[in-house]
Order: structure tokens, then C-alpha cells, then sequence
């Protein structure tokens, strides 16, 4: 319609004949079909240049501090701009914390996909997966209030201990869970729970040991993911672990330090005012210890997201046909 | 075949119990009530979990909701004088939607742009590779962000800025001068922008990738240029995916926390100024910032704003998805 309509560019004195008007592109249409290209491609390498940036500045600004020491020491006694200090009490935190979030949100998660894939009917799975996809838009910082006043209703105000955090993070690791598996648990077909159910086998049964086995390599692709989304979350860990600069192993009492709030501490403690004769003080050196502590904790997601991603290259079972 | 070995194995034990074998308890056994039980219970722990944290917050924002003004101002030390709580959460609404649609505005075109792009112009080889690039931007913690935008990116939009206060100040929202250093809502929403960017450009790609693909040849037989197809195939199918893709983009932006934390500088009023420092805070950051070092009154009240946030989202999401729904089997999760 729009496409008839349109006459080719009134190059010459006389009408544009039939000829003209079939073999001769129209410039105008041609002119904006290349500028939209050219502005949808735009649109892609704009988004590149954050990308970029926020990896090279990570890379470029943390190196410099990354040691086995770094590693390997904690804050305690650090003070100043002592050229000191480093993340070990920070990831030790992080990882307790977010593997008992993973002990919550894995049973739970699966369990409530294996009840979507399987058992489901009714209104019950309708809301259920409704709710789930509503629960993933719950703000970090909410499923952080939520811990700590289910905490504090229990040992009173004040509650700040591992266990608050990982509850923090299980709410927003479980919806992400069950997405997850409840997709991988309906690529199993259909025709491998007949055979089974063929010969006998009881529908738990089944589950256990043809569903869940032929989607094991998916599942444990998509816990992997969830970890790496949770690992980085700050806002709900900083409001119910809040901060420490010594070390702590105890999940169940006591602060804790993790390393997405230790970035954003360092930071916010800023500049270091030094004496201009000081030998040993570093102005900058608590954004060092940011950038550094961020470079560490990017390499950990990543290494995070590639291993889910080989997982499910390399066991993953080949969809039915 | 890797299925018909694993298949294999869990049929050569014989499932029943005893060794009489009686069919109908294999049918109606124990195990299999329990499992279901433990199932069910796990899909109804879900909904639970949902109630609870409504429950929770109310239960803790309590305090907060029934005091009076006078109390609040005395009880909680960063309180403004002679307001309600409903005057002192006011600001904070303001600030938190301002900083979402801001964020919103810049990322939607440029998330169209890129699924476009990975769907139909990137060569199809690469389409998933390319989507791979933009999901890695959501793989980067907000903190990260945050460190990123107030001390890499803030100084370099500083004189974008400045030349927007400068040039466009007489429209409200350019109104000049530029703060330095830009610790400002418009820094907010460029990086709350990138952030939001893989969710929309996901959610928006996959139902372009959805357009029929008869509509499309049907486009270009009748001579359409690449870019008339889009507009006239694509664009109109993927409408209401692009909709709720921006629901769901303004979601996660409203609840985000760090970036607007570490950027911010902040202020409770209800100016439009996008370029001036201390006008705008939004219900996250204030809540991160001010909880640590709050007393009991002052964390009732942080849940209080919390709470509001907690409901404003919840309607935004739930908006989102019941448009979703309705098309797309697709959600932020996966």
C-alpha cells in the first residue's frame, strides 16, 4: 500500500515511466533503511562502551593491589593509609554466606519446579509460577529488610549475623532457581517417564532417577547462575551482616564482612588524609583496595558464569527430537 | 544414546519394596506420597515466602506507622521537623521514580536498537554470541557499578552537563549550573540505565525473534527496504513485549540500591533539577544509608519507606508480567 504509493525521485522533466519505477531503488527509502541500520548498529556498540569501560577500569585499577598477601590477610589493625590490608575475612564471608543461601534455595527451588513440571494442576500452580516470576522483581534491598525483621522478631532488634544475609539472598536466589529448573526439568521428553512408568516404576521414582538425572547437568547450570547473580549483592548483606575488619567463621553469630560490601566500604571511607612527610601512608589507598577488591570479585562471577556455561555444553543431554 | 544409557539405569532395580511385590503399593506407596507432599509444600513455600515478606515488613514498620509526627521527629534524629511520615516518604517517591523513568527513558531505545540489531541485522550465526555480550552486562555486581559511574564515568558527563545547564537551561530539567562534582539524578540514570539495559534488550529480543516470519518475507516481497519490514512487521508485533519489557526494566531500576548509593548526593525535595546535587534521594539508597546507624524508631521507619517501595514495585512487576503473560514464554529469571 505505502509501498505503491511512493513515485521514485522526479529526476527528469517527464513522468517516471513503469520501467523506471520497477528497476530504480527509491533514494529517499533507500537513504533511510541505510541510516537506521547505521543507527541500530550504533545502539549495539553504545552498549559496548560501558562494557568495556567498567572492565578495563576494574582491570586497570585493581590489579596493582592483587598479591597473594591481599588475599590472604584480613583489616584488623589496619588504619590510615597504611599500605596493608587486604579481602580474606571479606571472601570468607561471601562464600559462607552465600553457600548457606544455596543450601536454602536449592531444595526449595528444585522441589517447587519438580511440583510445576510434575505434580502441578490447578490454581495452585498457576499462582505459584505467576509469583515466582513476581518474586524475581523484588528489590534486593526489601528481601534484606525482610530477613532482618523475620530475625528480629525472633532474637529482637539489632540481629546481625551470616545466616540473616543468606536468608536475604535465598529470597532472591529461589525465584531464579525454580526458573531455571522448571525450564530444564521440561526438556526431559516426555517419552523417557513412559518408559519408565512402563515398566513399573513409581512417579517419585521416576523423578529421582530418569528426570532429574537426565536434567542434572542444566540444573546444576542454572544453581550456578543463580549463585553468580546473588554473590554480587550488596544492599541486603550491608543491612543484615553489616561490617567487620576481622575475621569471622561463625555463620550464626557476629558480623561479617563480604566482599561486595568491602568494596563499597573502602569507597565510601575515601580519601586518606596524609602528612606530606609520611613515608608509609597511600592517599588513595582505600580506592585501591576497592578497585582491587571489585577486580576480585568480577574474576569470581565470571569464573562463576563460564563453568555454567561449560556444564552445560559438555553434559548436557542431547534434547529429544 | 547418552539418554538411553541413563534411562537404563534406574529401571534395572526393581522399585518395589518387599519381595511379594504388590502393584498397587508401588501405585499409592508412601514415597510417592511424600514426595508429592514435599513438592507441593516447596511450590506453596513460594507464595508463603511472598506473604511473609509483606507480613514482616508491616509487622516491623508498625511502630513507625502509628507514631505521631511529634515522635518520629524526636525519635529518630534525621526526621524533618513538622512533617508526616507520609510528608518524609513523599520526597523519597519522587526521587525513586524520577531516577527509574530517567534510567528508563535512555535505556529503552537503545535496548530496541540492540535486539533489533541481534535479531535481525547481526548475521544469524551471531545472534547468540552477541546476546551473550549484552547478558554479561547484567553478570557485573551493582556495586561494581557504582564504583565505576562515581569515579570513572561522573567526571567525563561532566561537561555534557555543564553544557546542558548552560545551553538548555531554560527548560526545567537542564536548569543550571551543573553541580561539580556530578553527583546528580541525571549520572543516576545513565548508569541505572546501564544496568537496566540487558533485561529490556533480553525480553524485547526474544519476542522480535518471535515475529511470524511470514509477516516478514511478506514485507520484503513487496519490495520493502530491511528497515520498512521492521517498521512495519516486527515493531507493531513486538509492541506489547516491548512494553513489558520496560515494566520490568522499571522494576529493577526502582528497587536498585548501590549505584544510587555511591553516585548520589542527596536531598528530599520534589525539584525537577536533573543537574543539581542534594534535590533527590530515592526509598533504597536512604534505607542502605541511613539503617546501619538507625535506633529501633528510625529502622520502623526505613521499613515503613521500604514497604512503599516493596508495593510499588510489586505493582509495577506484577503489570509487567500480566502482560508478559499473555505472549512470551519468557522471564527474568532464566
Amino acid at each position: 500500500m505505502t509501498l505503491l504509493d511512493r513515485k521514485g525521485p522526479p529526476t527528469t522533466g517527464r513522468p517516471p515511466s513503469t520501467r523506471d519505477l520497477l528497476t530504480r531503488g527509491d533514494i529517499r527509502r533507500t537513504v533511510t533503511d541505510r541510516v537506521m541500520t547505521g543507527v541500530i548498529t550504533g545502539a549495539f556498540l553504545v552498549a559496548l562502551v560501558p562494557l568495556v569501560s567498567v572492565s578495563w577500569t576494574v582491570l586497570s585499577n585493581g590489579i596493582g593491589r592483587l598479591s597473594p598477601y591481599f588475599f590472604s590477610v584480613s583489616m584488623r589493625g589496619v588504619f590510615g593509609g597504611m599500605d596493608a590490608g587486604g579481602i580474606y575475612h571479606a571472601i570468607l564471608g561471601t562464600v559462607l554466606i552465600t553457600a548457606v543461601a544455596t543450601l536454602i534455595s536449592v531444595p526449595v527451588g528444585l522441589m517447587a519446579a519438580i511440583y510445576l513440571v510434575e505434580y502441578g494442576r490447578g490454581p495452585l500452580a498457576r499462582a505459584v509460577t505467576f509469583f515466582v516470576d513476581v518474586m524475581t522483581g523484588i528489590p534486593s534491598i526489601v528481601a534484606g529488610l525482610f530477613a532482618y525483621a523475620l530475625f528480629a522478631a525472633i532474637f529482637g532488634p539489632g540481629v546481625r549475623f551470616g545466616v540473616v544475609g543468606s536468608v536475604a539472598l535465598s529470597v532472591l536466589m529461589i525465584p531464579v532457581v525454580v526458573r531455571s529448573s522448571e525450564e530444564m526439568l521440561r526438556l526431559v521428553p516426555n517419552e523417557l517417564r513412559e518408559a519408565a512408568y512402563a515398566l513399573g516404576v513409581p512417579k517419585w521414582l521416576t523423578i529421582v532417577k530418569v528426570v532429574l538425572r537426565t536434567a542434572v547437568a542444566g540444573i546444576g547450570t542454572g544453581i550456578m547462575l543463580a549463585v553468580a547473580r546473588v554473590i554480587g549483592e550488596t544492599a541486603p548483606l550491608l543491612i543484615t551482616v553489616g561490617v567487620i575488619d576481622s575475621i569471622n567463621r561463625n555463620v550464626f553469630e557476629g558480623r561479617m564482612m563480604t566482599l561486595p560490601v568491602y568494596v563499597f566500604r573502602q569507597y565510601s571511607q575515601g580519601l586518606v588524609p596524609c602528612a606530606p612527610d609520611a613515608v608509609d601512608c597511600i592517599a588513595t589507598v582505600n580506592f585501591d583496595r576497592a578497585w582491587a577488591a571489585a577486580l576480585t570479585l568480577i574474576l569470581i562471577v565470571m569464573l562463576l558464569n563460564l563453568l555454567a556455561r561449560l556444564i552445560s555444553r559438555y553434559f548436557a543431554p542431547k534434547a529429544g527430537r | 544414546m547418552s539418554i538411553a544409557r541413563q534411562a537404563g539405569a534406574p529401571a534395572s532395580p526393581p522399585p518395589a519394596p518387599g519381595p511379594s511385590r504388590p502393584v498397587r503399593r508401588v501405585r499409592h506407596g508412601l514415597g510417592g506420597r511424600v514426595f508429592a507432599g514435599l513438592a507441593t509444600s516447596a511450590g506453596a513455600t513460594i507464595l508463603v515466602i511472598l506473604a511473609a515478606v509483606a507480613v514482616f515488613l508491616v509487622i516491623r514498620a508498625w511502630p513507625a506507622l502509628t507514631s505521631s509526627p511529634e515522635e518520629l521527629a524526636d525519635g529518630v534524629s534525621w526526621f524533618p521537623e513538622g512533617t508526616t511520615l507520609a510528608g518524609f516518604v513523599g520526597p523519597l517517591i519522587f526521587g525513586t521514580l524520577l531516577a527509574a523513568l530517567l534510567a528508563l527513558l535512555l535505556a529503552v531505545p537503545v535496548a530496541i536498537g540492540i535486539a533489533l540489531f541481534i535479531s535481525h541485522y547481526a548475521p544469524r550465526r551471531l545472534a547468540s554470541p552477541l546476546g551473550y555480550v549484552i547478558d554479561l552486562l547484567a553478570a557485573i555486581p551493582s556495586v561494581v557499578y557504582g564504583l565505576w559511574g562515581a569515579t570513572w564515568l561522573a567526571p567525563r558527563l561532566f561537561p555534557l552537563w555543564d553544557w546542558l545547564g548552560r545551553n538548555l537551561g531554560f527548560v526545567p530539567f537542564f536548569e543550571g549550573p551543573a553541580s561539580s562534582p556530578p553527583r546528580v539524578v541525571m549520572t543516576v540514570g545513565v548508569v541505572l540505565a546501564v544496568m537496566i539495559l540487558p533485561i529490556i534488550t533480553a525480553v524485547t529480543r526474544e519476542v522480535f525473534l518471535q515475529t511470524p516470519r511470514l509477516h516478514e518475507e511478506a514485507a520484503l516481497a513487496l519490495g520493502a527496504t530491511r528497515w520498512e519490514m521492521v517498521r512495519m512487521a516486527v515493531l507493531p508485533f513486538g509492541r506489547s513485549g516491548v512494553i513489558s519489557a520496560s515494566m520490568l526494566g522499571l522494576g529493577r531500576a526502582l528497587g536498585e540500591t548501590m549505584a544510587v548509593l555511591m553516585i548520589l548526593g542527596p536531598g528530599f525535595t520534589y525539584s525537577l533539577a536533573l543537574l543539581q546535587v542534594g534535590r533527590h534521594q530515592t526509598i533504597a539508597a536512604n534505607i542502605a544509608n541511613q539503617f546501619p546507624e538507625a535506633n529501633p524508631l528510625g529502622v520502623s521507619t526505613l521499613i515503613a519507606t521500604g514497604l512503599v517501595l516493596f508495593v510499588i514495585t510489586l505493582a509495577v512487576n506484577m503489570g509487567a508480567r500480566w502482560v508478559i503473560s499473555r505472549r512470551a514464554e519468557f522471564s527474568g529469571a532464566n
